[in-house]
């Protein structure tokens, strides 16, 4: 049953994706372009001036699925070249990308899981922190740039600070959450058994949250995904999000849809990996 | 330190050499081919530079040659170099007099927003003018103005590509923090334009504008300037009559496809993308309402040129170098292929062509041809930075009292570039600060303080 469903629902996706592709491909080919005849020279001169030249292909205007495959093809095909300072291969920017979130996001671990366990623990920190932590968790990371850049002052540092302030709330308020809601039941066993606290916090509580907690890290690590793009197009230098940006400024919405691609998979692959890892710690009561 | 005795030109006048009188001769009196005179002097030139002022010193504190020779004798060379080199910067007198000494810095990061008015400092990269005075310069994309700004206020750039006003502002804490930059080379003259999105070609008269919503690169800039000239002297003023918004040039063209905006006094080759993409077309350029008028320049901060003198000098010889080569028209249409790629502007090659040749579409279906559309004149005449000021004041940028020549001088670093543009046989005009005409009105910059008073749309109050 599992099985034939799964199929089921494979081929319902590969459906859609070609239903999609037909009609992006129905939307974006063009009939064949006017030919020369009947125009004077200046008037072909001028054509050409605008990229409409016959015989070089115009990198502005939505592309056609055939544009978008030949452009994939060619990021694909030779991902990690480097040309200096500002045109690098695919991999290296996705490279620079993940260092920046793994880093940023890292310290954001470092930081909020001991301050939840400590939150979780006690109400009145709990109730003293609250009101600072709802103010600071919808700040959108663009505005914490400038002031980022002007104490930090090292634009790549600034990057990470912002992906750390921006994937530190979910992973704290779910830590503090899941610390919390430890059953009372095993805390009095726990107590009955004149266990250390530390060994309470490591052998009882620990395991009891660690899926609230990983929970906590899937969101934030899917929020650091979604920072990194819009922080590195502002900061600019390399990563995936200089990469959108130097395309954007180019007006190639055939690389920026691939960038948008590259995007959602490794989004996708980063969240998978949160998901495996959050099987692992799951337990039936 | 210490030289061996040898017959080599720079050892001629070695001051410290007990053996032999002192001459201060030229060092052209060798007899040599002149090729060989090039040569020698090119392999020899910084220690005998630096011998000939140690020779100078010795001369003069021994004005009598047998003394020195004596006092030599009694207390030895090596004593008497450090005796007189402990009281004396000889060090520092060297590196002044001595352009080509040792660079303190070769690694060096230059900023820059991908718009052709960076032609200069760009080009210098792939055509080697960096590497050619020995330095190994990376020049960075960069996102916008205002991260301009702070990467170089954070140090993170050496020099950077500046709008011609911001080191004017930052220097005077203006919307920064106070911090002294200087202007070495403006980088480029005209090559701005007015865009109008299509939707507007039937208004052309700038009376009509009203209600418009106009972007500029940023707000310390000519276009910001420009712009504001313009509408005013067509009887709108800019704060009320119309919306001035800072936009990054290279989301002009987006955002004036997406009707968010009117138009733009913007840098090129964001006005031709914009006629490329059939989305806007060429109101005016800029060159038609002040001919020669400064844009971007090419600066850094005056702690790296205390710091780094020598760099700064071979720096200034590369810049110079890729400006006179992009005056040249015939240059032109290489120089486009050479900035095109992905790593500089990306661009698509025949709009660079369009914009630096002078040769383009108008976006009304017209070509015109304009050869001087976009200059690389990178004399930077003090009156030009006088005139920003009077612009800063008028729009209330600045308050109060301004020292226009003060910080005008302080800043533009006019004798710098004619020093090393006669180092490199360039040509070098006379005067200091020239009048300009902007819109058939002559600013005159004895005078600034009656001039901004002489406009009746201003925000002074």
């Amino acid at each position: 049953m599992g099985k034939s469903l799964n199929l089921k629902a494979a081929l319902v996706s590969l459906l859609l994706l070609l239903v999609m592709v037909g009609a992006w491909y129905a939307a974006t080919v063009q009939g064949a372009a006017g030919g020369t005849t009947g125009l004077t020279a200046e008037q072909i001169e001028y054509q050409k001036m605008l990229g409409k030249d016959p015989g070089a292909a115009k990198t502005g205007g939505f592309p056609t699925p055939m544009q978008m495959g030949d452009t994939v093809w060619k990021h694909l095909s030779n991902p990690v070249y480097d040309n200096g300072p500002n045109d690098k291969g695919i991999l290296i920017q996705l490279g620079h990308s993940l260092g920046r979130v793994g880093l940023g996001f890292l310290l954001a671990c470092l930081v909020a899981v001991p301050l939840g366990f400590v939150i979780g623990m006690s109400p009145l920190l709990s109730r003293a922190l609250d009101p600072f932590i709802q103010i600071l968790k919808p700040i959108s990371p663009l505005a914490w740039m400038p002031l980022a850049l002007y104490t930090i002052k090292d634009s790549s540092v600034s990057g990470i600070f912002v992906i750390f302030i921006c994937s530190v709330w979910p992973m704290l308020i779910n830590t503090a959450f899941g610390v919390a809601s430890v059953r009372r039941d095993w805390l009095n066993v726990a107590r009955t058994l004149e266990v250390s606290p530390l060994r309470k916090a490591f052998r009882v509580i620990l395991p009891a949250a660690a899926p609230t907690i990983l929970t906590g890290m899937r969101i934030s690590m899917g929020i650091a995904w979604l920072v990194i793009v819009a922080a590195e197009m502002l900061v600019g230098g390399t990563g995936i999000g200089y990469f959108v940006w130097n395309e954007w400024n180019n007006l190639s919405l055939t690389n920026v849809i691939f960038a948008i691609g590259v995007i959602g998979v490794v989004g996708m692959l980063l969240d998978l990996m949160f998901g495996q890892l959050q099987k692992m710690v799951t337990y039936v009561e | 330190m210490s030289r061996l005795p040898a017959s080599t030109p720079a050892d001629r006048h070695d001051p410290y050499d007990a053996d032999r009188p002192l001459m201060l001769r030229c060092s052209c009196g060798q007899d040599h081919a002149p090729q060989d005179h090039a040569a020698a002097l090119a392999t020899q030139a910084e220690a005998m530079a630096n011998n000939h002022i140690e020779a100078s010193l010795m001369k003069a504190l021994f004005p009598v040659d047998s003394v020195r020779r004596r006092f030599l004798k009694a207390v030895g060379a090596n004593t008497a170099r450090a005796a007189i080199a402990s009281v004396l910067p000889l060090g520092a007198l060297q590196a002044m007099a001595q352009d080509k000494a040792p660079l303190e810095k070769k690694d060096l990061k230059i900023g820059f927003i991908p718009i052709t008015c960076a032609t200069p400092l760009i080009m210098a990269h792939p055509l080697g003018f960096y590497k050619q005075q020995g330095l190994n310069v990376d020049v960075v994309k960069t996102a916008g103005w205002a991260l301009i700004r702070d990467k170089m206020l954070n140090k993170e750039y050496d020099a950077t590509h500046f709008l011609s006003p911001m080191p004017l502002a930052i220097s005077m804490g203006v919307g920064s923090n106070q911090v002294p930059m200087n202007v070495a080379t403006i980088q480029n003259t005209n090559g701005q334009a007015i865009t109008l999105a299509n939707k507007h070609k039937d208004k052309r008269d700038p009376k009509m504008w009203k209600g418009f919503k106009f972007a500029v690169p940023f707000e310390f800039s000519m276009h910001n300037f420009l712009l504001r000239y313009y509408v005013a002297e067509a009887g709108l003023n800019p704060d009320t009559d119309i919306q001035i918004r800072v936009v990054p040039p290279p989301e002009m063209v987006a955002n004036l496809r997406a009707g968010n905006i009117d138009g733009y006094l913007g840098p090129d080759p964001f006005n031709q993308r914009a006629v490329y993409e059939e989305i806007g077309f060429l109101h005016i350029l800029t060159k038609e309402l002040w001919d020669g008028h400064p844009c971007c320049a090419f600066g850094t901060s005056s702690e790296f040129i205390q710091k780094n003198p020598n760099t700064f000098a071979a720096l200034y010889r590369a810049v110079l170098t890729a400006s006179a080569m992009a005056r040249k028209p015939e240059n032109r249409e290489l120089i486009a292929k050479v900035i095109a790629p992905a790593q500089y502007l990306n661009q698509p090659e025949t709009v660079l062509t369009q914009v630096l040749t002078g040769k383009f579409a108008d976006g009304l279906g017209n070509i015109k041809t304009v050869p001087n559309r976009a200059d690389f004149d990178p004399i930077p005449w003090q009156s030009m930075a006088v005139w920003m000021l009077t612009q800063m004041k008028r729009w209330g940028y600045v308050k109060g009292d301004v020292n226009y020549k003060q910080i005008a001088e302080k800043v533009f670093l006019l004798t710098d570039a004619r020093k090393h543009m006669k180092g490199l046989d360039q040509k070098v005009p006379d005067g200091a600060y020239p009048k300009f005409t902007i819109m058939g009105k002559v600013f005159d910059p004895a005078k600034p303080e009656e001039y901004v008073k002489s406009f009746a749309i201003n925000k002074m109050g």
